[in-house]
């Protein structure tokens, strides 16, 4: 079962040295133990561009489909045999990372 | 046998069964409403078949052997769907099905699914209502002056989401039990208090219906869970709340403090089972959770004869132990309601007006400060603090109280 992580926050790449390594300590667990399928930091929402392409041809628009004050700022997808296991990664993720985050299943 | 006791035998039969036969067949199954769905036909074929052929003679059994029926049936007629869609709609159940111990009892684990904290505080009362109390959905949704659709759709959603997310149907591992285990605890306190103090005009003074169904499922959680000090506390907590119901509503329908009550009417058979469990708890020497501690405070007023009996210094030593578990502002407002019998309401005043800030918007704490303004003779000041208590009231018996207290503040 696999699940997205989502790291909650109202700034981009804002996280500090000691925060990073925290980051790259737990995701080296998450992959020795299993965990791990991937993960990544995003660039700030106003980079994104959408595109839509049900038409004639592609449309795009600058800026991201939703405008909020706290946005994704990065991700796990992790490995985890129930809500109870993903919760428990989750929360050691949130402790590293120094953000709240949002555990959400996969299909 | 006759109509009555037929009906007799299923309302029993229900209560008895419900939540073995929904439990054991989740567990059988792994998919919560297959198995809601073939207990309540299991029970209607009962209402239908019992009254002709007669009550079987191990009623529990024959509900197993038919809900199990229905549930197979069902999965048969739905066998036409792709089976790893099937596959991934199946509750995760990863624990050996072998016997463990008393504590892998099939129900528990529907106790802890239903109340998983990944759920809303309210999903979890309203899940645990119908899965685990049988309750069904209007009858919940009547409880909590709800419309039954939308009562419906807060159901099918957390059961949903337990699917989707894998929220898993165990008891919690060893070291995540205290936690998980104060969680089923705070969902079965939140349905015993809102039948003891229903709130909204259009609910009664008091809901027996739902306070009945606390007691009942804190008996099975306690059953459940014997070395649980925090379970044993909270049953024999409700078990000397309701003990004084009889005498906490008047004949025309006003609050009656505990103060003012007849002690009379009180509940004897409640409150010596209420006495016991705290007497054993006392017994076990392990430090008490603030359940077990409310409960030793009831046990402390219950054993009053008479008001002026009560022990005051015994439960303001209470609600100090109960301050360093739990330092909120609300028990410090009830330690102030012993402090003003032991110190007078002069202290117990300069207690309560310090915690104003936090609890401006809080009716019981302007009802105390009227009632110590009342009783040190400063009419004006209570009758404005009695107004504030009324406004935030919702409770009708509290409110008929609060209002004739104020008309008589002067």
């Amino acid at each position: 079962m696999q699940y997205l992580v989502s790291v909650i926050d109202d700034r981009t790449a804002s996280a500090t040295e000691e925060e990073m390594t925290a980051i790259h300590g737990f995701n080296d667990r998450l992959r020795a133990e299993g965990n791990w399928v991937f993960a990544g930091g995003l660039a700030a929402p106003d980079t994104a561009t959408v595109i839509d392409n049900r038409g004639e041809q592609p449309l795009l628009t600058d800026g991201p489909f939703l405008e909020t004050k706290e946005f994704l700022a990065g991700f796990w997808v992790i490995e985890a045999p129930d809500l109870d296991a993903a919760l428990a990664l989750a929360a050691e993720g949130s402790k590293h990372c120094n953000r709240r985050v949002e555990v959400r299943p996969f299909l | 046998m006759s109509g009555d006791g037929v009906r007799e035998a299923v309302a029993r039969a229900h209560r008895a069964e419900w939540a073995r036969i929904v439990a054991a067949l989740t567990r059988r199954f792994g998919d919560l409403d297959v198995a809601e769905e073939a207990a309540a036909e299991a029970f209607a074929a009962a209402v239908e078949r019992w009254p002709a052929d007669g009550v079987p003679p191990a009623p529990g059994g024959w509900l197993a052997t038919t809900a199990t029926r229905r549930a197979i049936d069902r999965i048969r007629r739905e066998g036409k769907r792709d089976g790893k869609q099937r596959e991934a709609r199946m509750l995760h159940d990863d624990t050996p099905h072998e016997h463990v111990g008393a504590i892998d009892d099939d129900r528990l684990r529907l106790i802890f699914t239903c109340c998983h904290p990944a759920l809303a505080p309210e999903s979890r009362v309203a899940l645990t209502l119908r899965m685990v109390g049988g309750l069904t959905v209007a009858e919940i949704a009547r409880a909590f002056l709800v419309q039954e659709s939308a009562m419906g759709r807060r159901i099918t959603r957390a059961k949903a989401k337990i699917k989707a997310a894998r929220i898993p149907y165990r008891v919690p591992a060893a070291e995540d039990l205290p936690a998980r285990v104060s969680g089923v605890l705070a969902v079965l306190y939140l349905v015993f208090n809102e039948g003891y103090l229903p709130t909204g005009p259009a609910a009664g003074p008091v809901r027996r219906d739902l306070t009945a169904e606390a007691i009942r499922l804190t008996r099975l959680v306690r059953g459940l869970l014997p070395a649980d000090g925090e379970a044993a506390g909270l049953l024999a907590l409700m078990l000397l709340t309701e003990a004084r119901r009889p005498a906490r509503v008047s004949a025309n329908g006003e609050l009656v403090p505990l103060g003012e009550q007849d002690r009379g009417s009180w509940d004897a058979a409640l409150v010596a089972e209420g006495h016991r469990l705290v007497r054993e708890r006392l017994a076990a020497g392990e430090a008490p959770g603030r359940y077990q501690i409310l409960a030793a405070i009831n046990a402390v007023h219950t054993s009053a004869r008479d008001v002026r009996d009560t022990d005051w210094s015994q439960v303001v030593a209470l609600y100090d132990q109960l301050v360093r578990l739990d330092p909120s502002p609300v028990v410090a407002l009830n330690r102030a309601v012993a402090v003003a019998e032991t110190d007078g309401p002069h202290v117990a005043l300069a207690a309560v007006d310090r915690l104003a800030d936090s609890l401006a918007g809080y009716h019981a704490f302007h009802a105390t400060r009227a009632d110590l303004l009342r009783r040190l003779g400063r009419g004006g000041a209570a009758r404005e603090a009695y107004d504030r208590a009324v406004e935030l009231a919702g409770n009708t018996a509290e409110t008929a109280y609060l209002t004739r207290r104020r008309d008589a503040a002067g």
